[in-house]
């Protein structure tokens, strides 16, 4: 690497994880190294105990590695500790997990804006940050709501729209169309793709196929290694994209 | 071809571009565009087998068109078509032969078939991402793209599988 280059905004290597279970451990993530240049969409699919979620933990600090190390743009963080961690993901990464983790008891409104505030954005920023979020969504009308009258599709694009309130460096998602009808699953997909668009980064797991076709990249994850790291290019342009055909022939 | 025209005459007469153009409205960029010699040599066969009957239309300064109708016969095969069953698509065979004798002559290995196979897989599906986002008024197009998707989806699950069980 050449002394002008940046370091890349993230930078795993020989990340080892084990999940015990009373006297068994359980390898999770065997020996990942990955680096994420800034910018970068990369999608993480495997089948299920691939170790997609552990290694998705292990990048935002949720949980710690046996072994390995990690750096946030050339600053190793694995040696941080928990209150150090709580800043630099409220700071830097939009962290969204499947159960969404919402307040109960505070509205979708407060929820969104929670993390903004926290960061110091004024109230009237936060608050046309989330109308503009919660809208993109297909949210607008649920801001009073608590979490509870709301549906699990519902629940899991609020925790999208709170994790990118803070504009994060770094989206990290488990599985965010999960779950999403057809529908809600495209708006999610079109309002990642155009973060994306505006040169954040984002690492997330998925099993959508139309989730993994917008990556940059696609991680495949077996047994707790990369089998798999392809750098997707789009097919050619034309009214027949190559290889669009044969899926769309309808035969004769 | 064949039933599509078929299906389209069932409806009214028209010409061969005209049902070219029917094509191209009902189906837009997702089908792929019908290529006019190909329906002209289709309506030729209707036309001999008796499902359609052609007229010619003399036109004003320019060489006669050809109006299609379609007879009883030809009613009677769009009936017989649209009630058929129809056969689902089919496990891709040709990959899954390779998947399992590539190991036997040591010329390749399952692991390499496999992420090849779903780099592919993914490939196509960022051409269906931007088809969809061209097509985004055209519902019929809309269904028969999330229809690929669908199937996409069953390949690239079913490539865990593959890779679970042999790789």
């Amino acid at each position: 690497m050449s002394a002008a280059e940046p370091p890349p905004l993230l930078r795993a290597e020989g990340l080892v994880k084990s999940h015990r279970n009373g006297a068994v451990s359980i390898p999770a993530v065997r020996g990942v190294d990955l680096e994420v240049a800034r910018g970068e969409f990369t999608a993480v699919t495997g089948p299920s105990g691939a170790g997609k979620s552990t290694l998705l933990h292990l990048l935002g600090g949720l949980q710690r590695p046996d072994q390995g190390t990690l750096a946030l743009d050339g600053a190793r963080v694995d040696g941080c500790s928990e209150s150090q961690w709580a800043v630099l993901r409220r700071r830097r990464y939009g962290i969204v997990f499947q159960s969404g983790n919402l307040l109960s008891d505070l509205t979708v409104a407060d929820n969104v804006e929670l993390p903004a505030l926290l960061c110091g954005m004024t109230a009237r920023t936060a608050r046309s940050r989330r109308t503009e979020l919660l809208e993109q969504l297909g949210l607008e009308g649920t801001s009073d709501r608590g979490p509870s009258e709301l549906s699990g599709g519902e629940r899991q694009r609020v925790a999208l729209a709170r994790a990118l309130v803070n504009e994060p460096d770094l989206l990290l998602a488990d599985e965010p169309t999960g779950n999403l009808d057809s529908r809600s699953a495209r708006e999610v997909l079109a309002l990642l793709t155009r973060f994306h668009g505006q040169g954040r980064t984002i690492v997330l797991v998925t099993h959508d196929a139309r989730v993994a076709g917008s990556a940059d990249r696609v991680i495949s994850l077996f047994d707790g290694r990369i089998a798999d790291d392809a750098r997707l290019s789009d097919p050619p342009a034309g009214p027949h994209p190559y290889g669009v055909r044969p899926v769309l022939e309808l035969g004769d | 071809m064949r039933h599509q025209l078929l299906a389209l005459l069932a409806k009214q007469p028209a010409y061969g571009y005209e049902l070219k153009q029917a094509l191209e409205q009902t189906f837009g960029a997702a089908y792929p565009q019908p290529n006019i010699g190909q329906i002209y040599v289709t309506l030729g066969r209707l036309e001999k087998g008796g499902q359609i009957r052609g007229e010619e239309v003399s036109q004003d300064g320019k060489p006669d068109k050809k109006v299609y109708e379609i007879t009883e016969s030809g009613r009677a095969e769009v009936v017989t078509w649209i009630n058929a069953p129809t056969d689902g698509p089919h496990v891709r065979d040709e990959f899954f032969m390779k998947l399992v004798l590539a190991p036997g002559t040591e010329l390749a290995d399952r692991l390499t078939l496999i992420n090849n196979q779903r780099r592919h897989c993914l490939t196509v599906m960022r051409g269906l991402n931007r088809l969809a986002a061209q097509e985004r008024d055209n519902r019929v197009s809309q269904l028969l793209i999330e229809g690929a998707v669908l199937h996409l989806q069953a390949d690239l699950d079913w490539l865990e599988r593959c890779q679970e069980e042999l790789a």
